[in-house]
């Protein structure tokens, strides 16, 4: 342990506490900037400083040590952070009342809580435009502070490095190598360096026009599906405490926005768990093509035909479940209610921004349709429900609209990590044996190490050696471990983003200062296994609408018609470039 | 014709790229590699290329991100190629005052090229760079290597024509 001295109080830490982590002990506040719990260190803002002796050091950097005497709040710390955020201010572009950002900025916040109300360094601005080409993620580096917690996200958290500092002085800009767009690189479109960024340097390309377009025009029949880890989330853009379930008011939101049905990708969870349930006994049979490795997450998709592209054939050849599902109401659907799939518009509210990328892919489509239209992130869908007025806290709850929406309780858990390793184990289990589960919660794939692995022994005697991974550093690291021909693999769960979804590019941003003090990770997913729990059916194969469907127009999982409709392929891509 | 132009120019490129690998095998592996395998890179091209840069990225198994962000930092890494000959004009203090700006001047006027950049034909740089540490001899230029000292304009056209 180490003594030290805060403002006249003693304080006792374990060592290697930040002088910042040991004033949060004893309530004391000092504002930070660059600093990301866990992802950003680098103390390089300095707007975090605090008196140490005749010295201004950087709080949230330096480690408490053995008499220690902190001071937190004189004349000179107050002095030298506003000098430090107004310098910042002067090279920023301060559009913040049209800004996406607009009302919850880290660095408005930051001015107003240090009262500044005037920035007199009045000097030249870095003026070089926004890159808005990568249908995923846009950049305008004329709002970037130069703070680096989009950088080391990238680069230490999912170890994809697609962006860093490039230049030098005055000239220094956060960007892809030789200044490319996101485009034009190896960008997996995760969106992680969105919710990192404090500001508006980095945001998702909105589609918000172009849903509204659609749901005005009368000549449109507009079809709206959530995500699983969106009712996880959506509250917490209208003051929800994180960790609170909205689904009932999501879907009734979603009517009222004009949307003409309103189905839950949760179904297309069920389905998908059918297809690569089924993928999966067939390879452990034949042998081939094992480990199986899953294919919902098109961030971790794009992530493999870069670095791995020797490794396509191990993916799941299942669309992702809301592609799926697009592919299923422009054919199944629309010929159920007798519309021509051509007037059909199919949205899709994702915590992701790789979603995005993934709708616009050529091989997503069916006889010249794209199976997704338009896809809006949770932070969009929240845009236009305030932009519609809509008292969302206070709506009574919905039902999503059948025949896309009922689902199990395994599909729900597709939103965090370990969910589809989990749903594909109630079902394959049952399957295999013919006999029902006493306890369908597989514990061994839940929770938050980076990576899991789990042996589960098959009533044919099988055991399947699974690996569970979330976050693209730890799927780097799974990678190699596949590729040592140590052990055998024949399952392998991958999302892009650290918790799985409910933590993706596209959910509701939490403030650095929060996630000092909580695991945002935790707290969505506690509120997504509570979804399942409370599920009367909860394994993917007794969802009534699945069996029709298939008793009605997909014949049986992995029939020709489900491979025309449900499953897809992969690209090989270059590892630096597009 | 055509064809075969692009085959040389290939091959050309590949011996190159192999030159480079080779020059990048003892550093492969030790901590700090990279910004001596910049140098060695640039010995090999005269700048560093995009292929190059993909190659040292592989060789040394660092990200590419990482590598750009060095290369454009230091001003001695060039990303663009740079010509035959380098003149350097000084513009440090001393220099300066003794009228740099107008040697400076006159040698763009001549190439007819702006500071930091290159002749079409490839045969001169033209970039003006801080004290070069010949005070005593201001202003002074360096062409590659050598020196030339208490320079008026006039002097240019006589100076380029021996490289010409």
């Amino acid at each position: 342990m180490v003594k030290l001295t805060i403002d006249g109080m003693e304080v006792e830490v374990p060592k290697d506490t930040t002088i910042l982590e040991a004033a949060r002990t004893i309530g004391k506040h000092i504002p930070t900037l660059c600093h990301l719990k866990g992802v950003n260190n680098s103390g390089s803002c300095r707007v975090c400083v605090v008196e140490s002796g005749p010295k201004l050091v950087a709080s949230c950097s330096i480690v408490a040590e053995n008499g220690m005497n902190i001071k937190t709040n004189t004349a000179k710390v107050r002095e030298a952070r506003k000098t430090v955020v107004k310098l910042i201010l002067s090279d920023h572009k301060r559009e913040c009342t049209t800004c996406i950002r607009g009302d919850n900025c880290e660095l408005q916040s930051l001015s107003n809580e240090l009262n500044i109300r005037e920035v007199e360094y009045d000097g030249e601005r870095l003026q070089l435009g926004t890159d808005d080409l990568s249908p995923s993620v846009s950049r305008d580096p004329e709002k970037c502070i130069l703070c680096g917690r989009c950088i080391n996200t990238c680069a230490k958290v999912q170890q994809v490095n697609a962006i860093g500092f490039i230049e030098r002085g005055f000239d220094t800009t956060v960007a892809p190598p030789y200044g490319k767009s996101l485009d034009d690189v190896f960008c997996t479109n995760c969106g992680q360096c969105i919710t990192a960024c404090p500001v508006g340097a980095l945001y998702e390309k909105e589609n918000i026009k172009d849903v509204w377009k659609a749901i005005n025009n009368p000549e449109t029949y507009v079809v709206v599906q959530t995500a699983p880890a969106i009712r996880a989330a959506l509250g917490e853009e209208f003051g929800m405490p994180v960790g609170t379930s909205v689904t009932g008011k999501m879907v009734a939101a979603l009517r009222r926005l004009g949307f003409d049905k309103v189905f839950d990708t949760d179904f297309s969870a069920d389905l998908t768990i059918m297809e690569e349930g089924t993928e999966l006994i067939n390879r452990l049979t034949s042998g081939e093509n094992l480990p199986l490795m899953t294919s919902c997450c098109p961030g971790w998709i794009k992530y493999i035909e870069h670095f791995y592209p020797d490794m396509l054939d191990n993916l799941s050849t299942c669309k992702s479940p809301h592609e799926m599902e697009g592919a299923l109401v422009k054919s199944y659907f629309a010929e159920k209610m007798d519309i021509k799939p051509e007037k059909i518009v199919t949205v899709s509210i994702m915590p992701c921004t790789a979603k995005k990328y993934e709708g616009n892919r050529e091989e997503l489509s069916n006889n010249g349709l794209q199976d997704i239209d338009y896809v809006l992130t949770t932070r969009e869908l929240a845009g236009m429900i305030k932009e519609a007025g809509l008292d969302f806290k206070n709506l009574q709850d919905e039902e999503f609209d059948n025949p896309f929406g009922e689902s199990t309780g395994a599909a729900v858990i597709f939103g965090v990590t370990g969910g589809v390793a989990e749903a594909a184990l109630r079902t394959v289990f049952e399957i295999l044996s013919g006999k029902e589960l006493d306890n369908v919660d597989y514990t061994v794939v839940r929770g938050l190490e980076g990576i899991k692995e789990a042996a589960i022994e098959l009533p044919n005697g099988i055991t399947i050696n699974s690996i569970i991974v979330h976050g693209l550093g730890n799927a780097k690291k799974a990678m190699e471990l596949i590729k040592s021909g140590e052990k055998e693999y024949h399952f392998i769960e991958v999302m892009a983003c650290p918790g799985g979804c409910v933590t993706g590019g596209g959910q509701p941003i939490v403030s650095s200062d929060y996630i000092m003090g909580n695991d945002i990770r935790l707290q969505r997913a506690t509120a997504i296994y509570s979804e399942d729990e409370a599920k009367l059916l909860r394994k993917s194969h007794k969802n009534p609408y699945i069996t029709k469907i298939y008793e009605e127009f997909l014949e049986q999982p992995n029939s020709e018609i489900s491979h025309k409709y449900l499953h897809t392929h992969y690209i090989k891509r270059h590892k630096f470039w597009k | 014709m055509e064809n075969v132009k692009k085959c040389c120019a290939n091959q050309q490129t590949s011996k190159t790229l192999l030159k480079a690998k080779e020059e990048l095998r003892d550093i492969k592996g030790k901590e700090g590699a990279l910004i001596p395998a910049l140098h060695k890179i640039q010995s090999v091209y005269g700048y560093l290329p995009e292929e190059a840069l993909m190659l040292v990225s592989e060789e040394l198994d660092i990200p590419i991100t990482q590598i750009y962000g060095v290369a454009s930092f230091y001003s001695f890494f060039s990303l663009e190629p740079k010509g035959q000959h380098i003149i350097s004009v000084c513009l440090g203090t001393a220099c300066y005052v003794k009228g740099a700006q107008n040697i400076l001047e006159r040698l763009s006027s001549e190439l007819g090229i702006e500071e930091g950049s290159t002749t079409e034909d490839g045969k001169f740089t033209l970039q003006a760079t801080r004290c070069i540490g010949a005070c005593g001899l201001a202003p002074v230029i360096m062409i590659d290597e050598k020196v030339y000292g208490k320079l008026s304009s006039h002097d240019i056209p006589k100076i380029l024509r021996e490289y010409k």
